[in-house]
């Protein structure tokens, strides 16, 4: 960030604490979120990622500290923010089709008729699963999809909600190594016009898609670029060996030696 | 069967049953998915509270057990929604706790021999016409409410949390769907009984849900499936002379094994065909080559 004038923050979370039967699951966390960010929340299985994207949803309540969302309480403006949650394989055996799945991305939509779907809502619906390539699954049943395509599914059902924030939690788990870096590219086209929030424990994606890491671990250090620092996994305790394993790139930012 | 037609109590048993088909259907189609079997089955028995309430205090049938089942329905939906980990235990306290009342307030009314059965298994044969009406009213209301909020019902089912974070009151929904469980409950067991309330809100949206593409199709397909097993049910129980709310369950049973068994069959002829097929021809065809 430069030091002009820096525009109101999309997201702005102050001395956040967040506890789950006395023991602090969040401590202390502030940072801020803007327009056009590409965040990766990264950090341990239960470091806290989830339980920040829901917070920041309104979800779940903050023990302390203050968390803004356009300027609001989370509650009041969850509408703005598509949602793809971790687990796309709750109710495999719902009687539903992938494009209906799809379409409760336009539930309640301000402004929208009460029954049935309108052109406006079709039309979204078409577009979204366009551009996630599952259009032509849309008369499937939802429990008949593979779960890569299954996952694709649920980013069009938040990409329906024509989001101005979109929150991503573990999308990867479900997709095999190749669509993976396919994936990535619609993200960060995406990105163009939207803001996203990406929970990960996977840092594959770290150094060539995102503009900002934050590694959640407890606590929150927030990284405003795509290197990981030392001073990072010293302090927050992220696994080296997650960060440095497997990967095409380059995430450690490379050291001086003497 | 023609001759059977020409008894009065014989159409009105019919006319109940298929409107007990329809509810039964679409409230029982929300239950399956919604997973609130357990809960629906605890509102059934606790209504029993609210007969013997009504009866002992003299109070209309309708409004005595309706408002007793209502209240006990709120509650229930207010621990599960405040403590879902505990909620089937309270549930189950609710369950017998109704039930037990309303037997020693029919016990504490003097001159008042209550029948369990008759409760148990209702008595679709001695249905007066103006509880047809009733039924009717309760019928179209209840439809008229999940078609309204379908959209929202179909979100809250499929996925709380989003529907929630999309602004549908999913709180208000669960104790709107939960008192429509209450008020067909206490209609339909004077009628049907309350084993063929819970029989018909879960077999045959249960069988439906393996078919069905869409929740509405599964409520058609749910209702559809209820009125032939009842049909069927009432006529065999004519014939037989057996006890007619039973012959009904029996027959919904035995679709219900029909439908497990077909299915296992279809699954069983698909992977057949898929062992048939080979995955790769092409890479066959160069091994033969």
């Amino acid at each position: 960030m430069s030091f002009h004038m820096e525009p109101a923050p999309l997201i702005e979370i102050r001395n956040l604490w967040y506890g789950f039967n006395g023991q602090p699951v969040l401590k202390d966390v502030s940072f801020n979120i803007f327009k056009g960010e590409f965040l990766a929340l990264i950090g341990p299985n239960g470091g806290g990622k989830t339980t920040l994207l829901k917070i920041m949803l309104g979800l779940l309540r903050p023990t302390h500290g203050s968390v803004r969302v356009f300027g609001v309480p989370p509650k009041s403006a969850s509408h703005r923010i598509g949602y793809v949650p971790q687990d796309v394989h709750i109710n495999k055996n719902f009687p539903i089709s992938a494009m209906d799945v799809v379409m409760m991305g336009r539930l309640r939509m301000t402004g929208k008729k009460r029954l049935g779907h309108s052109g406006d809502d079709l039309a979204s619906v078409q577009e979204a699963m366009e551009k996630m390539e599952i259009w032509g699954y849309r008369n499937r049943r939802i429990g008949e999809l593979s779960g890569g395509q299954r996952q694709r599914v649920f980013i069009a059902r938040a990409l329906a909600t024509c989001p101005e924030i979109l929150f991503l939690d573990e999308p990867t788990a479900s997709i095999d190594k190749e669509g993976q870096g396919q994936f990535y590219d619609l993200l960060k086209h995406l990105n163009e016009k939207i803001a996203i929030v990406l929970a990960s424990h996977d840092v594959m994606i770290i150094s060539s898609y995102v503009k900002s890491v934050a590694c959640v671990n407890k606590e929150v250090h927030y990284h405003d670029g795509a290197e990981i620092t030392d001073a990072m996994l010293d302090m927050y305790a992220c696994p080296v060996e997650m960060i440095a394993h497997g990967m095409p790139h380059r995430v450690l930012k490379i050291h001086k030696e003497n | 069967m023609p001759e059977v037609l020409q008894f009065e109590f014989m159409r009105n048993a019919i006319v109940a049953g298929l409107l007990t088909s329809i509810i039964c259907g679409v409230i029982g189609t929300l239950v399956v998915v919604n997973r609130i079997v357990f809960l629906s089955g605890a509102i059934a028995h606790a209504a029993y509270g609210g007969i013997g309430l009504a009866i002992f205090m003299g109070w209309s049938y309708l409004i005595g057990a309706m408002s007793f089942s209502l209240a006990c329905a709120a509650a229930m939906a207010a621990v599960m929604l405040k403590a879902r980990h505990r909620a089937d235990t309270i549930i189950g306290v609710i369950w017998a706790v109704g039930m037990a009342l309303g037997v020693i307030l029919l016990d504490l009314t003097p001159g008042y021999h209550v029948d369990l059965m008759s409760y148990l298994f209702g008595s679709i044969l001695t249905v007066p016409e103006t509880e047809l009406f009733q039924m009717l009213f309760l019928c179209i209301g209840i439809l008229g409410v999940v078609f309204f909020f379908y959209n929202d019902f179909l979100a809250m089912s499929y996925d709380a949390e989003f529907a929630e974070l999309r602004g549908a009151p999913v709180k208000g929904l669960q104790f709107l769907l939960v008192a429509m469980i209450a008020l067909s409950v206490v209609m339909i067991i004077r009628v049907v009984g309350l084993i063929l309330v819970i029989a018909l809100m879960t077999i045959p949206p249960y069988i439906a849900e393996q078919y069905a593409t869409s929740l509405v199709r599964m409520m058609a397909i749910g209702s559809f499936l209820s009125m032939m097993f009842t049909l069927v049910g009432l006529g065999l129980s004519y014939h037989f002379n057996l006890t007619s709310g039973a012959t009904i369950i029996l027959v919904a049973g035995v679709g219900f094994f029909i439908s497990f068994a077909l299915k296992k069959m279809l699954h069983a002829l698909n992977s057949q065909i898929a062992m048939d097929t080979p995955a790769y021809p092409k890479t066959e065809g160069r091994n033969k080559g």
